[in-house]
């Protein structure tokens, strides 16, 4: 098995600890929380980072609770409390749609919802389930804390806006009551199971209940992985729906914009071609099951 | 839970009684304590780590090795470059078929990963890091990589070393008649060809490969503990090589976690290991990682084929022909008997009645990793039949007969055995129909059949694919199977301690086989004793009789009979001891239930543990007998063993995103005598799986520099319990009459006969989209292309 | 740096490079040798023990994490000399073959019951997704666990 190259370590007692060990090191120093994206990268020696800090000891920093409208998720949580939680599952079935289909039970008891957010794999199942449920993210620096919109979260292949003395730690999903009913999905086509997606379509829309009994989607988010889409997002596809019934026609029309408005590239899992059928497919089927759920949703 | 056909023969010599039966495994109680001892468990005072710095580039000159920053790490003993070795006249091996393959290169790097320098440290984490300390400048030249040009002119030539070459072509065998082939082609009503490509996999078992290698320079001793599936083969081999004579060198191959043909070869890691062991005069442990594994030990299959059959109109099957382009990569490595460059491929008449085929074989070089005899494929039968199933399926769409009749009208039948088939094969024994009707029952096929057509005008598709197969395994006679001249026998040596305590020493190595538990079996039921007083010891070349160990399926066809015939030269011992204990003839007695028995005076008897006894007590001993029961025996296979199988797939495919979901699998088996029939479905449920992954996930693919993008387990994929159903098993038997008990041999037959079942099941359910072929493996993105009409070439990187 | 784990219930203290991944330390420092590696990328599950109450997988995780915490390995399953029904499972219903993976089987198959003392078939083999078996398909692995769930003992108090 490899191994990593020679590195630091130092185990952070609270966030302000952390916050003070990347200032002293800069960016030659990584977090390491579940260290699921990390580890696997410095042993293969693509990721060689001169000092790890340890955050594990901050427990404080895995939650999931409500505060008002808002589910809280805290960076540490792990995926495995992530799918446990009946509070997230409640409001937010894409996030165990999308964690179920994340690696294996096994990593999921301790890579994080935040290292992997963090990691901002372009195939990240987590970055477009956030994306879609337009979630935010808060970032702590030695300035105090910023939010930024998950929308807004990532720049690029393994970048994100998180600075070298800043650190992710909590991530916040508007839950909207209301008149509204709301419903989401996620759906993946994997080469098997754990594997990283080929495709990803995450979806949720809320229905208003317009003249004349018909339903039309008040707000539709659309997250979509491993296909090029900027900032993980359909946001062609979204504004297509925005007021429009949900009936078959429109959700399939959407799927085809989302494929229009993505880059697929080719690699070892599939074809570029295949790939855009596959974001037509996937966000025309998770869009149905998102509406079927809102249909079912208590309002 | 498996279902026996109530019609079987279980008349046969051995069947069935006394010791044979679902006896639990004796290997258990230390592997599920975490007390297995595996090569890398092995730790030794003064042991140091070995780690092997390997090209990045598919073909490279090498142009200087600056290896003195490395050399000045503190926890660096020794480094050692292919100039080092050239030195010691140890810069290239022997490969198994009689080529030569480099242990680190000195002129040029032919593979990527392939090895180039050997560091010697304290520990693994420090060799790890020397091997960046290691300059080596390369000057890259164009890589050969799709074989279909390797015999184009001007491309490049890999094997510049070997004197006079100045090609990429390896070998060509033909088997068959040609011109009765053609002719049986020029009359035939029908003939459906297709390319098909069976790609590049790799045995991937979990342990990987290596050695702790100790050279005592004041005994002249070389001991090692290696990951090998043929110890006495590998020993003799190191003879050869290193200069340490053959009585001076022990191997002990410990536990093995899996083998499936990855851990036959000789590689240039262990070798590297016992130059590190001469130059420091400690012990030098290598193990290597899974990218090395994936990367540089042997692939397996990598065979582009064209194939043909001839028919009749109403679906006989009148010819089969093949031409074939094998990818040896960069070094002849292959582990098959050394007359057959293509193993056992013209076996592909398969299963059917079929007076005329023609197969013609060609090997060529390219700058990848040297095998290709591995993963279970007994010699290439996987090719063969994969090849032969296909065509069959595809000859029953043409002629629209449904491929279970079309098989029924062809298989062969009982009254044929025993059979010479086209290209020479002498089938031993089968009942080809009754297993293929019990597969068909156990399915329910016509309800499947049903079920297809209702969901198909629901627009849901599902497939049933079948698949029947024969493998020739138990290499083999002496005078046709030779690897390098080392005949294909291999032995047993029994002994019987004075208190009728058994040891059995056989020459094969289990990988997980439970050879401890079913050789134990063998013993037991010709001596009449319990499985628990027979120990049974493999691996330690010093404890064990020679022989060319595990792979093919030939433990038990082979070492199984060894160990037969000598428990029946024991037990004939014991018949004239146990004569001299009851003061009778020989003749007067009989062995029945477990005891020499004086005929008509049943009770007069006398079981194996007390015969022991009175042989080494001062009782006067008649002649042929000395002092003890002891026996041993080298058996010569008269004939290879022909298990056969019938197995059903059931898949449903979802053509919008080529996903594909394998909702059944029924295995019909026949091995012959099941000596312990838990043992025997553990073999099948295995290579069920094996056969999922081969056709829907796994493959080693190349770009156009020769990268190799198989490196790791997130791109060499491996089912996983969520891929593989709940296998269901039936079973027939049919002794193979030329085997002692009647047993043939069952590890290789379900890799050898699920991956057609798949792919067929998969075509089958797409045939409304027109889709007549498919190449493995069949991802998602596969099956949507060729749902599109637009194949994917399945041994090339997408681009 | 220092390190303080507590493994199998007895407490060690060794200095350890940061860098060095648990699966080593409890196999080349402790010479628990009953957990193995088998990959380089997290896939194949043979390195599986317990850290605190769950299952990871030790290759990818450094020892240097587990500072002040528990480890369980195989080593640990057996309770004063007594098997584990999920070890006893395993050997009654030929859920291994090489044994390679068989440890960390076992390790995820405890954990698993502790959960849910009866699971399905299915559950099983979800539990053990992530772990790669190359002999036995995973049939008898699976009726290994259910064997073990039926003839689990109620008695057995936390083996932490």
């Amino acid at each position: 098995m490899q191994v990593p190259a020679q590195v630091e370590y130092e185990k952070a007692t609270s966030v302000q600890h952390a916050l003070a060990l990347l200032a002293r090191y800069g960016p030659e120093a990584k977090i390491l929380a579940g260290g699921h994206s990390l580890i696997p990268m410095m042993k293969l020696r693509l990721a060689q980072p001169e000092i790890l800090i340890d955050i594990n000891g901050l427990t404080d920093l895995g939650y999931i609770s409500r505060s008002d409208d808002v589910l809280r998720i805290g960076t540490l949580t792990r995926h495995a409390q992530l799918l446990e939680s009946e509070l997230a599952g409640e409001y937010f079935t894409i996030m165990h749609d999308a964690e179920r289909v994340i690696a294996d039970p096994i990593v999921r008891n301790w890579g994080t919802v935040g290292g992997s957010l963090c990691q901002a794999d372009p195939s990240e199942d987590l970055s477009a389930a956030f994306a879609a449920m337009k979630g935010t993210m808060v970032i702590r620096g030695p300035n105090g804390s910023r939010e930024v919109s998950a929308r807004d979260f990532h720049t690029g292949p393994y970048e994100t806006v998180v600075g070298p003395s800043e650190m992710l730690t909590e991530i916040r999903l508007p839950i909207r009551s209301g008149h509204l009913r709301g419903g989401s999905g996620y759906l993946k086509v994997a080469r098997r199971v754990g594997d990283w997606p080929v495709g990803a379509a995450g979806a949720a829309v809320w229905l208003a209940d317009a003249s004349g009994g018909r339903q039309s989607i008040a707000d539709a988010g659309i997250g979509l992985t491993a296909v090029g889409a900027t900032h993980f997002v359909a946001a062609e596809a979204e504004d297509f729906l925005r007021g429009r019934p949900a009936d078959e026609q429109n959700l399939a029309r959407a799927g085809e914009i989302a494929a229009e408005h993505c880059h697929p590239v080719t690699d070892q899992r599939g074809p570029a071609d295949y790939k855009r059928h596959l974001v037509k497919e996937l966000t025309t089927r998770v869009l149905r099951i998102a509406v079927s759920r809102a249909r079912g949703a208590a309002s | 839970m498996t279902i026996h056909d109530s019609d079987a023969g279980a008349n046969a010599k051995g069947s069935g009684g006394g010791a044979y039966g679902p006896v639990p495994r004796k290997e258990d109680a230390r592997f599920v304590r975490g007390q297995g001892t595996f090569v890398d468990d092995i730790s030794l005072p003064g042991m140091l780590h070995g780690a092997i710095l390997r090209s990045p580039l598919a073909h490279a000159r090498i142009v200087s090795v600056d290896a003195t920053a490395a050399t000045a790490h503190p926890k660096v003993m020794a480094v050692v470059t292919g100039a080092d070795l050239a030195g010691r006249g140890l810069a290239w091996m022997p490969t198994i078929s009689g080529d030569v393959q480099a242990v680190l290169a000195t002129d040029k790097v032919r593979f990527q990963g392939q090895e180039v320098a050997f560091v010697v440290a304290t520990d693994r984490y420090a060799a790890r890091d020397a091997l960046e300390l290691i300059a080596v400048d390369y000057e890259p030249l164009p890589p050969m990589i799709d074989a279909r040009t390797a015999l184009d002119p001007g491309s490049p030539v890999v094997r510049d070393d070997l004197p006079g070459c100045t090609s990429n072509h390896v070998f060509d065998w033909t088997a068959g008649d040609k011109a009765a082939t053609d002719a049986a082609f020029a009359a035939a009503d029908v003939v459906v060809g297709c390319d098909m490509v069976y790609p590049r996999s790799h045995p991937a078992p979990l342990e990987t490969c290596g050695i702790v290698a100790d050279m005592d320079a004041v005994t002249g001793k070389l001991t090692l503990w290696s990951t090998s599936q043929a110890p006495h083969a590998h020993r003799t081999m190191y003879a050869s090589v290193t200069g340490v004579p053959e009585h001076k060198i022990r191997i002990v191959s410990p536990d093995l976690g899996g083998g499936f043909g990855a851990k036959v070869p000789l590689y240039p890691g262990y070798l590297c290991a016992i130059v590190g062991s001469m130059i420091t005069g400690r012990p030098v442990k290598w193990m290597e990682d899974r990218s090395e594994n994936l990367m540089s030990t042997t692939f397996a299959r990598d065979y582009h084929m064209h194939g043909e059959i001839a028919a009749t109109a109403d679906g006989k099957i009148l010819g089969l022909r093949a031409r074939v382009l094998a990818d040896h990569g960069a070094f002849n490595a292959t582990a098959q008997p050394t007359r057959f460059p293509a193993g056992f491929f013209h076996i592909f008449t398969g299963s059917y009645d079929i007076s005329a085929a023609f197969c013609e074989v060609t090997g060529v070089f390219t700058n990848k990793a040297p095998g290709g005899v591995a993963y279970s494929c007994s010699f290439r039968v996987t090719e063969a039949v994969y090849l032969v199933e296909r065509l069959t399926d595809m000859l029953a769409r043409e002629l629209a007969i449904d491929p279970a009749e079309l098989r029924m009208r062809n298989l062969l039948r009982p009254e044929q055995f025993p059979y010479t088939c086209a290209t020479g094969w002498q089938y031993d024994s089968g009942d080809y129909p009754r297993a293929l009707r019990l597969a068909l029952d156990m399915a329910g096929y016509d309800e499947l059949r049903r079920e297809q057509a209702q969901r198909r005008a629901r627009g849901e598709y599902m497939g049933i694919g079948i698949s029947f197969f024969t493998e020739g395994v138990g290499a083999g006679p002496r005078n046709q199977m030779d690897i390098l001249g080392l005949a294909m026998a291999d032995g047993a040596d029994l002994r019987v301690h004075p208190t009728g305590k058994a040891v059995l020493g056989v020459s094969v190595q289990t990988q997980g086989q439970g050879h401890e538990t079913t050789f134990a079996q063998i013993v037991a039921h010709e001596l009449g004793l319990s499985p628990d007083d027979v120990e049974v010891v493999h691996g330690d070349t010093d404890r064990t009789p020679f022989g060319l160990g595990t792979y093919g399926s030939r433990s038990t066809p082979v070492s199984g009979a060894a160990a037969v015939i000598a428990a029946r030269k024991v037990r004939e011992r014991a018949r004239v001891v146990a004569a001299a204990m009851l003061e009778v003839a020989a003749d007067d007695l009989e062995w029945l239930d477990g005891k020499w028995r004086v005929r008509g005076d049943p009770d007069q008897a006398r079981g194996i543990a007390e015969i022991a006894m009175a042989a080494h007590s001062t009782l006067e001993l008649p002649d042929g007998v000395e002092g003890h029961l002891d026996a041993s025996a080298v058996y010569n296979p008269p004939n290879l063993t022909f298990p056969f199988g019938a197995y059903i797939c059931v898949t449903d495919v979802d053509p919008a995103t080529g996903e594909v979901k394998v909702r059944r699998f029924i295995a019909v088996d026949d091995c012959g005598v099941r000596i312990n029939p838990m043992i025997v479905e553990g073999q099948v449920h295995r290579g069920l799986a094996d056969g999922i992954g081969i056709a829907l996930m796994q493959a080693i693919v190349f770009d156009e520099l020769g990268n190799c993008l198989g490196g790791s387990f997130m791109d060499y994929l491996l089912p996983t319990s969520m891929e593989c159903p709940s296998p269901e098993l039936g079973e027939t038997v049919t002794p193979s009459p030329h085997h002692p008990i009647g047993a043939k041999g069952i590890g290789e037959s379900a890799t050898v006969g699920s991956p057609p079942a798949i792919v067929n099941s998969v075509v089958d359910a797409l045939a409304p989209f027109g889709v007549v072929h498919a190449d493995m493996p069949l991802t998602p993105a596969n099956v949507w292309r060729a749902v599109q009409g637009r194949p994917v070439r399945p041994d090339l990187a997408l681009s | 740096m220092k390190l303080t784990v507590t493994v199998n219930g007895t407490e060690h203290s060794a200095v350890i490079e940061p860098r060095l991944l648990l699966i080593h330390f409890l196999r080349d420092e402790l010479g628990l040798t009953g957990s193995h590696w088998g990959c380089d990328t997290s896939n194949c599950g043979v390195c599986v023990v317990w850290l605190d109450e769950t299952p990871v997988k030790s290759c990818t995780v450094l020892a240097a994490m587990t500072d002040g915490r528990r480890v369980t390995t195989v080593e640990g399953l057996a309770r004063g000399g007594k098997l584990d029904p999920v070890q006893e499972g395993f050997a009654a219903c030929h859920g291994l073959q090489c044994g390679f993976c068989t440890p960390g089987m076992m390790m995820t198959a405890r954990w698993l019951l502790d959960l849910n003392p009866d699971p399905t078939a299915a559950q099983v083999r979800e539990a053990i997704s992530g772990q790669i078996c190359r002999c036995t398909g995973y049939e008898n692995i699976v009726r290994s666990v259910l064997w073990a769930a039926k003839h689990d003992r109620s008695d057995d108090d936390s083996r932490l």
